[in-house]
């Protein structure tokens, strides 16, 4: 997998998901800018080789949940840009029939639970949906993605505990991008990094550098495959950065201006581009081509779900129960 | 074909056991249960379950909102989870998962998943103080998402469950703890008999069907849980005064039995309602808004609300029977109702 894993086709294809993140994520915010779109948006830009990472180290069958920020994540484990776009615009063509908006985001066929938005609700989640594998001895894993922040829930711990007493196939990814909303991490925690929470359970934590995608992809395969033979969870701390706000018209005041711009330098469809031209088995042509076809994805996905209907007003009364 | 009398404790311990026979995907997962030589959960009703059900009794950490976490993730997974939390007052530990996870995923999902689990949870003022005695069901009451049901024989316990787990939509079922007939050590001072003849083979009772458990033609009661048994003995007084009362117990609370309340009080015209829970913000006070919205034409007098007060519960047993409303209590409010007209 080593071998086929580092070939140009899935290099390219990475580079390609983490372009379709940040481009479709752009256009989102011109729309809501613009009053086009409706509702509030946290956005992933910076983060891309976080979910893009992880989700390649997963199996169509694998399953996650996501968060208040989840778009990335949903590209990354193969929803398609068309009815994420449709879900956003409140469209009855969305993922969720717009009943779920861009904080509620997935779609279970495709191994995404719909994105939790409470800090930390999703992780007790991904432990049942991992004790569900063990109990039926399926040979799946749960990944739960997080921020920085979740990890000062008390649902961190209950979920963590659980996984780690079970011993189930669960991985823990925390995105730490230096800051809970406006607050930085500094403020809100004394140990030096999110991974060593892990020794609290007893199992693994690791640090990585979460603008680097094969970085993130390594250890993630490594967890994953911990966790489908039955060696237990693994705490990933990803170390990123959001280069664009908390949520809507969030002009990141809070971020010093130094090492904005250096996190700016450091992003990771930047960096994996130019480690990719340096490795000289693909050329700048290739990466073009890439970001081309994604232009012509998200303005297809914008177009369509402009065009598409909108729910009826009393369609709120739908979707209930079984 | 023989029948068998049993507490509600056994009864939904016989329900569980059968549908777990029934259908792999049927577990539990609570705290202190399939411990060998433990409890069976708080109140014994999944005691002994271990041995015939070995792992598929999950016995978590103390970690309400984990487990309920755990619950909804299984279930996502196409399981169906019977949670428990030893007291319902723990719910409030595990709110987020069951307000805003449990209740909206399908939802959210807009109806492209679901949810198939049940949560029970014991209630009941029952000489433990505020933590450990609260009726919970205001709090679940207007939350959109979650059915509620309430059963206070061991027939409707038994036929409830059975009818919960094979819901496919998250139900909420609260037990009370004077009404378990929980035995040995875990026997409850001041237990009411609220044990029946199970019939032998599968049977169901449908969510959303409240039930007569007296007629009666001059003023309808509607209560649950303990209270039906106080609203029954209430009913007796009232007939030996010359008083036909009729007691409805909803034994659901979501969907509400509305078809069969409307009935009754189009045919008495007085309803007196009764919680062992605060009156602010309570099932009487929906009940009342309701009737007055669509029966006003019938009503002959105010509906009349008996329910605790708004404190929390007392532990010293004086103030408890105090807080907690009696037979004699539900009596004079239905008298009040006749004084007037």
């Amino acid at each position: 997998m080593t071998k086929q894993a580092r070939d140009p086709a899935w290099q390219l294809k990475q580079y390609r998901t983490m372009v379709l993140i940040r481009q479709f994520e752009e256009r989102v915010k011109y729309l809501f800018l613009e009053g086009v779109m409706p509702g509030t948006i946290h956005q992933y830009q910076g983060q891309e080789a976080c979910a893009v990472g992880v989700c390649a180290a997963l199996d169509a069958h694998d399953v996650i949940t996501s968060t208040h920020r989840p778009h990335g994540h949903c590209i990354a484990k193969g929803l398609d840009v068309g009815s994420m776009m449709a879900e956003l615009f409140g469209k009855a063509t969305g993922c969720c029939k717009g009943k779920g908006g861009s904080m509620h985001m997935g779609d279970l066929s495709k191994g995404i639970v719909p994105a939790v938005a409470i800090v930390g609700g999703g992780l007790p989640i991904a432990t049942g949906i991992a004790l569900s594998f063990k109990m039926n001895k399926e040979k799946r894993v749960a990944v739960a993605f997080m921020g920085d922040g979740a990890t000062n829930e008390g649902a961190f711990h209950e979920a963590l505990n659980m996984a780690s007493v079970w011993d189930l196939p669960a991985v823990f990814v925390v995105e730490n991008n230096m800051y809970g909303a406006s607050t930085p991490v500094k403020m809100v925690m004394k140990v030096e990094h999110i991974a060593q929470r892990a020794s609290a359970y007893g199992i693994e934590g690791r640090t990585v550098d979460g603008n680097d995608v094969e970085a993130v992809f390594d250890a993630a395969r490594e967890a994953v495959e911990k966790a489908r033979s039955g060696g237990g969870p693994t705490l990933l701390e990803l170390e990123t950065y959001r280069i664009t706000g908390h949520s809507r018209r969030d002009p990141c005041l809070y971020q010093p201006e130094e090492e904005r711009k250096r996190a700016v330098a450091n992003e990771p469809i930047g960096r994996y581009a130019k480690k990719l031209l340096a490795e000289g088995r693909l050329g700048e042509k290739d990466l073009e081509a890439a970001r081309e076809s994604v232009k012509a994805e998200v303005e297809a996905a914008v177009e369509k779900a402009q065009r598409d209907p909108l729910p009826r007003p009393e369609d709120a009364l739908e979707d209930m129960w079984v | 074909m023989n029948a068998r009398h049993l507490g509600i404790a056994e009864a939904l311990r016989e329900g569980i056991a059968e549908e777990m026979r029934r259908d792999a995907r049927v577990f539990c997962i609570g705290e202190d249960i399939g411990i060998p030589g433990g409890w069976g959960g708080a109140f014994t009703v999944t005691l002994g379950l271990e041995k015939e059900f070995g792992e598929r009794l999950v016995n978590t950490p103390i970690s309400e909102a984990g487990l309920t976490g755990a619950a909804l993730g299984a279930a996502l997974m196409g399981m169906r989870p019977i949670a428990d939390v030893q007291y319902a007052d723990f719910l409030f530990c595990a709110m987020d998962q069951m307000a805003n996870q449990v209740a909206k995923m399908r939802y959210m999902s807009g109806g492209r998943l679901q949810v198939a689990m049940v949560m029970r949870a014991p209630v009941g003022v029952t000489g433990r103080g505020s933590q450990h005695a609260q009726m919970m069901e205001p709090y679940f009451l207007p939350l959109p998402g979650i059915k509620i049901v309430c059963p206070s024989t061991a027939y409707d316990a038994k036929g409830l469950l059975k009818s919960a787990v094979r819901d496919g939509n998250p139900v909420l079922m609260f037990e009370h703890k004077l009404l378990y007939g929980s035995k040995g050590p875990r026997t409850e001072t001041g237990a009411i008999d609220a044990s029946s003849d199970i019939p032998e083979g599968d049977y169901t009772v449908p969510i959303g069907k409240g039930v007569i458990r007296r007629a009666g033609s001059e003023v309808t009661i509607i209560a649950t849980l303990l209270m039906a048994h106080r609203a029954q003995e209430a009913a007796l007084i009232l007939e030996r005064e010359g008083i036909s009362a009729e007691v409805i117990d909803p034994r659901s609370l979501v969907p509400f039995d509305w078809e069969l309340v409307k009935e009754s009080v189009a045919k008495t015209g007085r309803v007196v309602t009764v919680e062992e829970s605060p009156r602010r913000g309570g099932l009487g006070a929906e009940i009342a808004a309701t009737l007055v919205e669509d029966m006003i034409d019938f009503l002959v007098a105010p509906v009349k609300r008996v329910a605790a007060p708004d404190t929390p519960a007392p532990f010293s047993p004086p103030m408890e029977k105090f807080y907690i409303p009696d037979a004699e209590r539900i009596a004079q409010a239905a008298r009040d109702l006749m004084e007037i007209s």
